[in-house]
C-alpha cells in the first residue's frame, strides 16, 4: 500500500504519546524526591516505602500465590477444552465461551458472590483464596482456549493419524506429537492468563476473604484514599514486569509457519 | 476416539456449568425475587425489580451510560482509524508499530486507571503545569468529571479498535487504491469513498468490542468519576454491596447482559470466529 504521508506520521507520534505518556509520566514521578507533582530531583524513597510496607508485600505474596495456581489451572483445563473442540466442536462449550467472553466482570463478579453465599449458607465454605482462584480459573480459560485454538487451526492432523498408523494410541499421538508442537502456544496463553489474574481487581475485589487480599486490591484502596507517592513507585514496577511478560507472550505467539 | 475428547473437554465443561452458568441462573432467579428486610432475598417472585428500572432516577444513569459508551466508541473511531491506517501502511515496521499499542493495553488496566488520576487531580501534573505557566489562576476540576470518565474509557479501550480496524486495512488489496488514483480520486476521496468503505466491517467490529467493554465497565466511572457520572456498572455494584437490594441488581445485571448479546447478534451471524 502507499507509504505515509508527513501527516499521518505526525498523527501517529500524538497518538503514541496518549497511548505512552500516562504510564512514563508515572514512572518518571515514581523517582521524584518530593511528594508533590514538582520535580526535585532523583530518589529512590517511594521504591523504598514501598518494599517497607507489610501489607503490600503480603498483598503481593497473595497475588503471585493466586497468580500462579490460576495459571497452572486454567492452562491445563484450556488446553485441553481447545483440543477436545478441534477433535470436533461443540456447540454448548463454544456458545458458553463466547458468553464468558463477552459477559462484564461485574456481572461476573456479583454472578459468583451470589453461588459462593450460597455454598457458605448450605456448605460452611468461606470466602478465601480459593474461591479467587476458582473465580480466576473461570475467567481465564476462555483466554487459553482462544490462543490454543488458533495455533491449532494451522496444525496439520495427518501428524497425527501417522502416529497412530505407526502404532500409536490416540493418547500417546497427543501427548507426544500433538501437545510438544503446542508448547509454544501453551506458554504464551499461561502468560496472559497470568497477567490478567495478577491484575484482577474488579472480580477479585468481590469474592476476596479477609485473608486474599490481593495487590490491585491495596493499591485500589491508596489510590483511592489520596495522594501516596508509592503507588507510583508500586505501579511502575507492576508495569515494567507486566511488559516484559507480554513481549515475551507475544514472542512465544509468533507461528513459525507464517 | 470420543473418550479422549470427552476427557478433555468435561474440566472446561464442568468449570464452566458450575461457576459460570449456574451463578447466572443464581442471578436470574433472584432477578424476580423481593428484597429481604435483611438484605437477603425472598419469596414471593414478582417483576418489581424490573419495574423499578423504570423508575427516572435509574433510567437516568442507563441513558448516561449508553451515551458515554457511544461518545467513547465515535471518539476511539475517529482517534483510532488513522493510527490502525498508519500502521498497515509501515511496511516492515509493522509489527513494532503493532506491538506499541498492545502493550500498554495488556498492562495493568488499574495501574493505567490510576495514571490519569495522578495526571488529572487538583495537584496533579497537568494543574501544577497550567498554574506554573501562569494559564489559569486555580487548578481545574478535570477529575471526578464527565471528561474524566469518557477520556479514561477511551484510553483504556483504543486498542479493541485498532485491531481489528488494522486487520481489514492489512488485507485491503492495494491495486484497489491505486486504481482509483489513477481514475483520478483525490486522496480524501480514495480515503472515504474506498478505503473507509472497504475498512467498514473492521469499524464495525471495533465499535462492538469498545461500546460492549464501555457499557459494562466499573474501574473507570468508579475512579475517574464522581456521584453524578456513575454508570450501570457501579449501579450494580452499589446494589449487591452497600445498597444491599440484591434483586434489583440482579435484575439490572440481566439488562445488562442482553443489552450486550442483543448488539453481539450482528457479529454472531459472521462465520469467522475466534474458536
Amino acid at each position: 500500500m502507499k507509504r505515509n504521508g508527513p501527516a499521518i506520521a505526525f498523527y501517529a507520534v500524538l497518538a503514541y504519546a496518549f497511548l505512552h505518556l500516562p504510564l512514563l509520566v508515572l514512572g518518571v514521578f515514581s523517582f521524584n524526591a518530593s511528594r508533590f507533582t514538582n520535580w526535585e530531583g532523583f530518589s529512590l524513597t517511594w521504591y523504598r516505602e514501598a518494599f517497607a510496607d507489610g501489607q503490600l508485600a503480603e498483598a503481593t505474596f497473595n497475588s503471585l500465590l493466586i497468580g500462579f495456581a490460576a495459571t497452572a489451572l486454567a492452562t491445563a483445563v484450556g488446553t485441553l477444552c481447545a483440543y477436545g473442540l478441534w477433535k470436533r466442536s461443540s456447540a454448548w462449550i463454544t456458545t458458553t465461551l463466547y458468553l464468558s467472553l463477552v459477559t462484564p466482570e461485574i456481572v461476573m463478579g456479583i454472578a459468583l458472590l451470589a453461588l459462593y453465599q450460597w455454598l457458605f449458607r448450605y456448605l460452611r465454605l468461606p470466602l478465601g483464596m480459593h474461591t479467587v482462584i476458582l473465580a480466576h480459573v473461570m475467567f481465564c480459560t476462555a483466554y487459553v482456549v482462544t490462543v490454543v485454538a488458533a495455533r491449532l487451526r494451522s496444525y496439520d492432523k495427518a501428524q497425527e493419524e501417522a502416529a497412530m498408523d505407526l502404532g500409536a494410541t490416540e493418547w500417546q499421538a497427543f501427548f507426544r506429537v500433538t501437545l510438544p508442537q503446542l508448547m509454544p502456544a501453551i506458554g504464551s496463553a499461561a502468560l496472559l492468563v497470568f497477567i490478567t489474574s495478577f491484575d484482577d481487581f474488579v472480580i477479585t475485589s468481590l469474592v476476596a476473604g479477609v485473608d486474599s487480599e490481593t495487590l490491585p486490591m491495596v493499591i485500589y484502596a491508596m489510590a483511592r484514599k489520596g495522594f501516596n507517592p508509592s503507588v507510583n513507585a508500586i505501579s511502575t514496577l507492576i508495569t515494567f514486569s507486566l511488559a516484559v511478560l507480554i513481549l515475551l507472550a507475544q514472542r512465544l505467539e509468533e507461528d513459525p509457519k507464517r | 476416539m470420543t473418550r479422549l475428547r470427552w476427557w478433555c473437554l468435561s474440566p472446561a465443561g464442568l468449570l464452566l456449568g458450575l461457576l459460570f452458568l449456574v451463578p447466572l441462573g443464581i442471578v436470574a432467579r433472584y432477578s424476580f425475587l423481593t428484597r429481604g428486610p435483611y438484605g437477603g432475598v425472598e419469596l414471593p417472585y414478582s417483576l418489581e425489580n424490573y419495574k423499578l428500572l423504570a423508575d427516572p432516577l435509574y433510567l437516568a444513569i442507563f441513558v448516561r451510560s449508553i451515551g458515554y459508551a457511544g461518545l467513547a466508541t465515535a471518539l476511539c473511531v475517529a482517534a483510532g482509524f488513522p493510527l490502525a491506517l498508519f500502521i498497515a501502511r509501515s511496511g516492515r515496521r509493522r509489527s513494532l508499530y503493532l506491538a506499541l499499542v498492545v502493550v500498554p493495553f495488556w498492562t495493568s488496566f488499574l495501574v493505567r486507571t490510576y495514571a490519569w488520576m495522578f495526571l488529572l487531580r487538583d495537584t496533579g501534573l497537568i494543574n501544577t503545569a497550567l498554574l506554573r505557566m501562569g494559564l489559569i489562576g486555580e487548578p481545574l476540576q478535570l477529575l471526578y468529571t464527565p471528561f474524566a470518565v469518557i477520556l479514561g474509557l477511551v484510553y483504556g479501550f483504543l486498542p479493541f479498535m485498532i485491531l481489528p480496524i488494522y486487520a481489514t486495512l492489512e488485507r485491503l488489496d492495494p491495486a484497489l487504491v491505486e486504481a482509483a488514483a489513477d481514475l483520478g480520486a483525490r486522496p480524501m476521496d480514495t480515503l472515504f469513498r474506498v478505503i473507509v468503505p472497504l475498512a467498514s466491517p473492521g469499524i464495525l467490529a471495533g465499535s462492538l468490542l469498545v461500546f460492549i467493554s464501555c457499557l459494562g465497565s466499573y474501574l473507570t466511572p468508579d475512579l475517574l468519576g464522581g456521584g453524578k457520572t456513575i454508570m450501570i456498572g457501579n449501579l450494580v455494584q452499589n446494589q449487591f454491596t452497600a445498597a444491599r437490594d440484591w434483586p434489583f441488581g440482579a435484575a439490572l445485571s440481566l439488562v445488562l447482559m442482553a443489552t450486550i448479546l442483543l448488539l453481539l447478534l450482528p457479529l454472531l451471524r459472521r462465520k469467522e470466529g475466534l474458536l
